[in-house]
């Protein structure tokens, strides 16, 4: 009864994402009030069916109704509570419900948080994103109905057992509100593009919508990278496999409409480029989604794969992205120049970073996708690997980084070099001296290690004089340069993490007996055996390892080698002792002969600044949409309309 | 207007491109052992442990070399059409228990049904490693003078057996 009212929650949806999606539309074109304000309620509607549906399949999976296809193959009766609700979005069908979910979930914030915009503009921009959510329950009920039945299965198939990890419970959820937030973005452009009104307050509208999407993007890409380190086994943060790139892209680009926003909003400039990078985000969470869903590339997140499900979202983005850049085509060149600015300003810094992100991204999908060109055109299987990514990847963030020092102290319209030059020079100079000297301390010095040094110190000095600068002339508080500022530092942060443990960590893979001792840097490593243990959906084995550093001792881990009873997977679950400037990271490899184990060991320097970085990034995000001027300004935008 | 058409015709080719890539499989590696001997072992039988089995045994026949393990979910899914084909007579298989406990291969082929002439133990997987195993099971076809002729990775399907495995080992056994 449940799944089926699910299932009929779902259909309602359809329909009233069509409305949502037609009315509005028509309305605003031919300036029918009534019609426009279909918009608010019939999004509000959609919204609580789809939460309806998404509340009947986790029902579903809390009473464990094996007569559901989709519970039987992702649970089991004895998966753990907690897992048996994630699990909810742990298939494919679940997963894509839980982005229309979060796509109802935003269009109802919209309605809710931007009350103050213009009639026509709510009306095109819910009208847009009814649209989307229109062809994801098209997509969803017919060819991945989440509530298909058959006939009773005495158990499940249970879950993925890397899916059987507290990290899954928030990193899809929270990847997903990223992901589908740049769907509100792009509805303003595209409601901007119908409109015609391409001016600054539509850049202020939809910027703070941006920075929310983006922060939780953010938030969403460090989870998963901190949960590839610690449940895949082999210590790596970041594999460059397809799925991350799929939502790497979104992120750069994303980056670097957060920038061209702040432009065209303050100087009324870069109009068509914002647009077309806000259409380009969202184009790339969906062709993200696409190649997650219709397995074109192998990776280790791919679902079971269905060509028809790969036809029709190919069908979907075909219609979506080029619909938009044909509507991009056609009005973005009636759309004035903005201010104008000199060769150097901030403007033109800003320009550059986005350039640069866009090769990045350029680069990332070029690597993404080559494989798939090749395969083709026939001419061989291949596969691109981190060297390829990292090769290119590096060489063009260092630009990037050393800029958004300079950035936020230039001026607009046009900077005065000499000035700028001699605020910056002490600060340039201290960096360079210290990033060539530091890592001396380190042992040995090492030029890679001294660029890392260089780039983060560099913001910290930049950040410093911007800060310092702004006490000054007591402009007061501003939450929109205080996040900024943040979101630089924490890119600071990343930098380090990244430079320490690319080329100061320690790998060790040992051949251990009970009562061997292995030295990794200062700390050794004792082995005190393995013992039987049972969890419940699992069996396995739990390692021992007394940890100390000079004859003090640290922690004692506990590495696990588990065999899921249900599939038969078996599966590495590695113990870490986390700390501010290493983390001592441990998993066992096979059982050898003579009671003796396989056991690898790691040393790894500064490895949690990398996301501590990442969520100074997105708290930065988040202290910016706080400004009060997204809220005055839009009071004024109402009294003007 | 012509600049802002670029980035629709380059969305265009790429769709393209995507187009053809689902008609694909990103899984389907060649092996650079095809067309070259199958390594060489000699491995212990499952059923007796005191004999054993090479594949310079089996030279004179066309053989499918089927790897499999009683830890792997997705052998359950092949093992019917495994056995219907043992049935059918057609080609003689040989399994090989990669990195298995012998009691547990024996109990799945005493409850399921065994389809299999006989079934090597490869308790390390050294010699699954030469076969350049990733992915239980997997199945190789063997032609009469011990070359490898064809491989399949992950369980096979009613499909690729009619479409591709059948019709070669017909061809082979000419």
């Amino acid at each position: 009864m449940i799944p089926e009212l699910g299932h009929f929650a779902l259909i309602l949806a359809l329909l009233l994402a069509l409305v949502q999606g037609i009315l509005p539309l028509v309305g605003a074109a031919r300036n029918y009030p009534a019609w426009m304000a279909v918009a608010k309620p019939a999004a509000r509607a959609q919204f609580l069916f789809v939460a309806f549906a998404f509340g009947c399949l986790a029902y579903s999976f809390l009473t464990l109704d094996f007569s559901v296809i989709n519970v039987t193959r992702n649970s089991h009766s004895r998966l753990p509570e907690i897992y048996r609700f994630t699990a909810t979005w742990g298939s494919h069908e679940g997963s894509m419900l839980l982005w229309t979910f979060i796509l109802a979930l935003w269009t109802m914030a919209v309605t809710l948080f931007s009350r103050h915009l213009p009639e026509d503009m709510m009306a095109r921009v819910v009208g847009v994103m009814g649209l989307v959510s229109f062809g994801f329950l098209l997509f969803m009920l017919a060819t991945s109905n989440p509530f298909l039945r058959m006939e009773m299965a005495m158990d499940g198939s249970d879950l993925n057992p890397l899916l059987q990890d507290p990290g899954m419970v928030v990193h899809p959820p929270i990847l997903y509100m990223g992901y589908v937030g740049f769907s509100v973005a792009f509805a303003f452009a595209i409601a901007a593009l119908l409109s015609g009104k391409l001016d600054a307050s539509w850049a202020r509208w939809s910027r703070p919508w941006t920075t929310a999407a983006w922060s939780f993007l953010t938030l969403g890409i460090m989870m998963g990278s901190w949960w590839a380190y610690y449940e895949l086994g082999w210590g790596g943060w970041w594999f460059w496999d397809p799925v991350e790139n799929a939502s790497l892209m979104p992120w750069l680009v994303g980056t670097a409409l957060i920038h061209s926003l702040a432009v065209t909003e303050k100087r009324g400039t870069f109009k068509a480029w914002t647009v077309f990078l806000a259409i380009g985000a969202f184009s790339l969470s969906l062709l993200g989604t696409f190649l997650v869903r219709s397995g074109v590339l192998s990776s280790v997140h791919s679902f079971a794969t269905d060509p028809t499900r790969g036809l029709f979202i190919l069908i979907f983005l075909l219609v979506v992205i080029g619909g938009s850049l044909l509507l991009f085509a056609l009005r973005a060149s009636q759309v004035g120049l903005g201010g104008r600015f000199a060769l150097v300003s901030r403007e033109s810094f800003l320009m550059v970073n986005n350039i640069l992100l866009l090769t990045a991204t350029g680069a990332v999908l070029l690597g993404t996708l080559y494989p798939l060109f090749l395969d083709a055109l026939g001419l061989g299987k291949i596969s691109v690997g981190p060297p390829y990514f990292n090769s290119v990847f590096v060489p063009l963030v260092t630009p990037l980084i050393f800029l958004s020092g300079i950035g936020p102290l230039a001026r607009w319209k046009q900077v005065n070099v000499p000035e700028l030059a001699a605020r910056l020079k002490w600060g340039f100079g201290a960096s360079v001296l210290v990033a060539l000297l530091l890592p001396f301390t380190l042992g040995e010095w090492k030029p890679m290690v001294s660029l890392g040094y260089l780039l983060s110190l560099w913001i910290v000095v930049t950040v410093a004089i911007g800060v310092r600068g702004r006490m000054r002339t007591s402009a007061g508080w501003s939450a929109n340069f205080y996040g900024m500022n943040l979101a630089h530092l924490g890119v600071a942060v990343t930098v380090i993490g990244v430079t320490m443990v690319s080329n100061y960590q320690t790998e060790r893979n040992v051949r251990m007996e009970v009562g061997d001792t292995v030295t990794v840097q200062d700390y050794t490593f004792r082995f005190d055996g393995v013992k039987d243990m049972e969890g419940p959906n699992y069996k396995g084995a739990r390692g021992t390892l007394e940890v100390s550093r000079n004859g003090k001792p640290v922690s004692t881990l506990h590495p696990e080698k588990r065999i899921y009873t249900a599939s038969g997977m078996p599966f590495t679950e590695s113990a870490i002792d986390y700390g501010l400037t290493r983390d001592l990271y441990t998993a066992l490899g096979e059982s050898l002969d003579g009671g003796a184990w396989s056991v690898r060991l790691f040393h790894k320097p500064f490895v949690v600044w990398i996301w501590i970085g990442a969520v100074l990034m997105a708290l930065g995000g988040l202290l910016a949409i706080t400004d009060r001027r997204y809220r005055t300004s839009r009071k004024k935008g109402s009294a003007e309309a | 207007m012509k600049r802002f058409l670029i980035p629709l015709g380059i969305f265009i080719v790429l769709v393209g491109f995507l187009a053809v890539g689902l008609q694909l499989n990103p899984r389907e590696v060649p092996s650079p052992l095809i067309g070259k001997p199958a390594p060489d072992f000699k491995l212990a039988l499952l059923s007796d442990p005191a004999k054993q089995l090479s594949p310079a045994d089996l030279r004179g026949k066309v053989w499918l070399f089927n790897v499999w393990a009683s830890w792997c979910a997705s052998c359950r899914q092949e093992h019917e059409l495994l056995l219907d084909l043992s049935r059918q007579g057609v080609v003689s298989i040989y399994g090989m228990d990669y990195k298995d406990q012998p009691g547990d291969a024996q109990a799945v082929l005493n409850r399921y049904g065994n389809p299999y002439v006989e079934t090597v133990v490869d308790l390390d997987g050294r010699a699954g490693i030469n076969y350049g195993v990733y992915g239980v099971p997997e199945t190789y076809v063997i032609d009469k003078s011990g070359i490898i002729r064809y491989k399949h990775t992950g369980p096979l399907t009613r499909e690729s057996l009619d479409k591709k495995i059948l019709p070669l080992v017909k061809e082979l056994q000419q």
